[in-house]
């Protein structure tokens, strides 16, 4: 195991003529730690990767890894692993010089390099298939050549551009554990772009959640789960219900015609926020039970996917979306009167 | 059943069309060719519809053999350097932005439309003692008299090359135009300089299209009988020059007939060779 490196983006921004796709970002990756780029296509996350990896030329600013600065290391030399979105495996070669193309190119002896091949398609768990073409494996088989031959020259950081986006959910879902477990057996710095918000949430020691070529948040998943800075990343990572509300006092905020404790609240803050609060935190009353942070709706809708069931309340100015277990609640049917909860300790308050 | 009879029924009017158009402006005058290559010259006439072989076997003398070895080697020189030339220039064409494509490839389009008199001539220009290059070199002091490097076998490939590049860029720059930007990424990203990519990825990737173009190169310069008169000297005529002369100057048309045909038969025998060879070098890597 080689030592991991971290990566620094200080200031980084990239134009294309007049259009910004990243704008001044300023970011730690922390050595040894799995980090995913999560945003909308478009955020500018797979450019920020592609900055990292030296394919981009950043407008402005620093790309460090391990310390030294690299903005004007091409590529070929900046000792960095990728796995494309496309794959991108070279059809001309099978699978085993496929992985040790990069040992040819420093001039490895052929004998050296089968070895190695065949190592990497161990640790990938696709032994015995170095000599096969490309085009005879499946996908998910394919998209393990890619990641051997990305690791095969032990590089300082592991990139990886919507790796998982081309499989079906099942198989995705295995390779997001078999990742996962790879890079914490190698220790190695990873960035995963994704625009899956469970993917990252899943996956990663820290989401960097982009839009609109900003970071907009930068945290662990748990953390920007439940305490997310602003509407958008509320809304990205995971689903919730945002509320339109105007404080009224300390820890006060008037929303859906009632009134609502926020422990959370700001001080000092006039004007409006936006409540967020989490569909599995939303708790329904059937009847009308009045109480602390209650307010009355009717059901309109109620969606049951067997494992869970959503439920949607007209109440006052929105619509809430509950999400429940159907053992841990009374059953309620489209036309009920019911009385909605959003717990003092779920509600997030947000600018408006 | 009748529906299947309707269909196969369609098939067949399918498969007359081009049977009849391949017929008709390919086989038939192929064939023409083929029976008067069999038959005798009348001195001081034309031809007279007796069946003989004098003509192949005239063929086989030490001048028309060697003649045949030379111009195929002209021609497979000249698809060494129109490839050679061609497939660096249209793949960093396709890595130029697009606003600057289109223009280049209407240039390329433009150089289709001269004729070959008109090439021939431009370069004997260019390569004469008196006008030509040359002088630029004494001029820059690079040499000391101005010299003439036509007409000459260099002055030939120079014609044909320049004829042929076109062509050569036209068939390259699809397959070009469609490799997967990423995989000459990942070369990249695996350690290999620009031109370490090129050189184990796009080149190898591309041989398919790399043999096509040499081939159309090849074929298209084994016809070739303007050129080498304009910029070449008596020895560098190539047999197409010496079957014009047969059938258009000596009014010998069954011996012109002979040499076109065998001509063909060892072009499309080497072109084949070369096609399976590229396919079982393919199937090895």
């Amino acid at each position: 195991m080689t030592p991991a490196h971290g990566v620094s983006l200080l200031g980084v921004t990239k134009r294309f003529g007049a259009v910004t796709a990243v704008a001044d970002v300023d970011l730690e990756l922390p050595a040894g730690k799995l980090v995913s780029f999560l945003g909308p296509s478009g955020c500018g996350k797979t450019t920020l990767l592609r900055i990292v990896a030296g394919l981009e030329t950043p407008t402005a600013g620093q790309v460090r890894i391990g310390g030294e600065d690299v903005t004007g290391v091409p590529t070929h030399r900046r000792g960095v692993g990728m796995v494309f979105q496309s794959l991108a495996l070279f059809p001309h070669l099978s699978v085993g010089e496929n992985i040790a193309y990069g040992l040819r190119i420093r001039g490895v002896d052929a004998a050296a390099r089968r070895r190695r091949a065949a190592e990497l398609l161990d640790l990938v768990r696709l032994p015995g298939v170095a000599d096969r073409h490309v085009s005879q494996l499946s996908g998910g088989q394919r998209q393990r050549v890619a990641i051997a031959r990305a690791l095969a020259l032990e590089p300082r950081v592991f990139l990886l551009d919507e790796p998982l986006s081309a499989l079906d959910a099942k198989l995705r879902e295995d390779m997001q554990v078999e990742l996962r477990l790879l890079q914490q057996r190698l220790g190695i710095t990873t960035v995963i772009v994704t625009h899956d918000q469970r993917e990252a949430m899943t996956m990663s020691d820290l989401v960097v959640v982009m839009g609109h070529g900003t970071v907009q948040q930068a945290g662990p998943p748990l953390a920007i789960y439940r305490s997310p800075v602003n509407a958008f990343v509320a809304g990205f990572i995971g689903s919730t219900n945002l509320v339109p509300g105007r404080p009224t006092g300390p820890q006060q905020v008037a929303a859906l015609g009632g009134t609502f404790r926020v422990p959370g609240l700001p001080p000092n803050i006039d004007g409006a926020v936006t409540l967020s609060v989490r569909p599995e935190d939303v708790v329904l009353h059937p009847g009308g039970a009045g109480g602390e942070n209650r307010v009355a709706g009717v059901v309109t809708f109620v969606r049951d996917v067997g494992a869970s069931v959503e439920t949607y309340v007209a109440c006052a100015e929105a619509t809430i979306v509950s999400v429940a277990t159907p053992k841990d609640r009374d059953a309620v049917h489209a036309g009920d009167t019911v009385t909605v909860e959003l717990p003092a300790a779920a509600c997030v308050a947000l600018p408006a | 059943m009748r529906r299947e009879d309707r269909r196969a029924a369609g098939a067949a009017a399918g498969l007359a069309y081009p049977t009849v158009m391949l017929g008709t402006l390919f086989a038939i005058p192929l064939g023409i060719m083929v029976v008067i290559s069999f038959f005798r010259k009348i001195e001081g006439g034309f031809y007279e519809p007796v069946l003989t072989l004098d003509n192949y076997a005239r063929f086989f003398t030490a001048f028309f053999a060697q003649n045949l070895v030379f111009s195929l080697w002209v021609s497979a020189l000249a698809a060494s350097i129109a490839v050679a030339f061609g497939f660096p220039f249209a793949y960093l064409l396709t890595r130029l932005a697009r606003r600057w494509q289109v223009p280049i490839l209407v240039l390329l389009l433009c150089v289709l439309s001269l004729s070959e008199v008109i090439v021939g001539f431009s370069w004997s220009v260019l390569l004469s003692r008196t006008a030509g290059l040359s002088n630029v070199l004494v001029w820059l002091g690079l040499l000391e008299d101005p010299e003439a490097w036509s007409p000459s076998l260099a002055a030939v490939l120079c014609g044909l090359v320049y004829l042929a590049f076109p062509y050569t860029v036209l068939v390259l720059y699809p397959p070009l135009a469609r490799l997967d930007r990423e995989i000459v990424e990942a070369a990249r990203t695996l350690g290999a300089a620009p031109a370490t990519t090129f050189a184990t990825v796009v080149v190898p990737m591309l041989r398919p299209a790399i043999v096509a173009a040499a081939v159309l190169v090849f074929v298209f310069t084994l016809g070739a009988y303007l050129t080498p008169q304009i910029l070449g000297r008596p020895q560098h005529w190539t047999l197409s020059v010496l079957i014009t002369d047969q059938a258009v100057y000596q009014a010998n048309l069954p011996f012109a007939a002979a040499m076109a045909i065998f001509l063909a038969v060892v072009g499309l025998g080497l072109v084949a060779a070369v096609l399976v060879l590229a396919r079982k070098r393919g199937n090895a890597a």
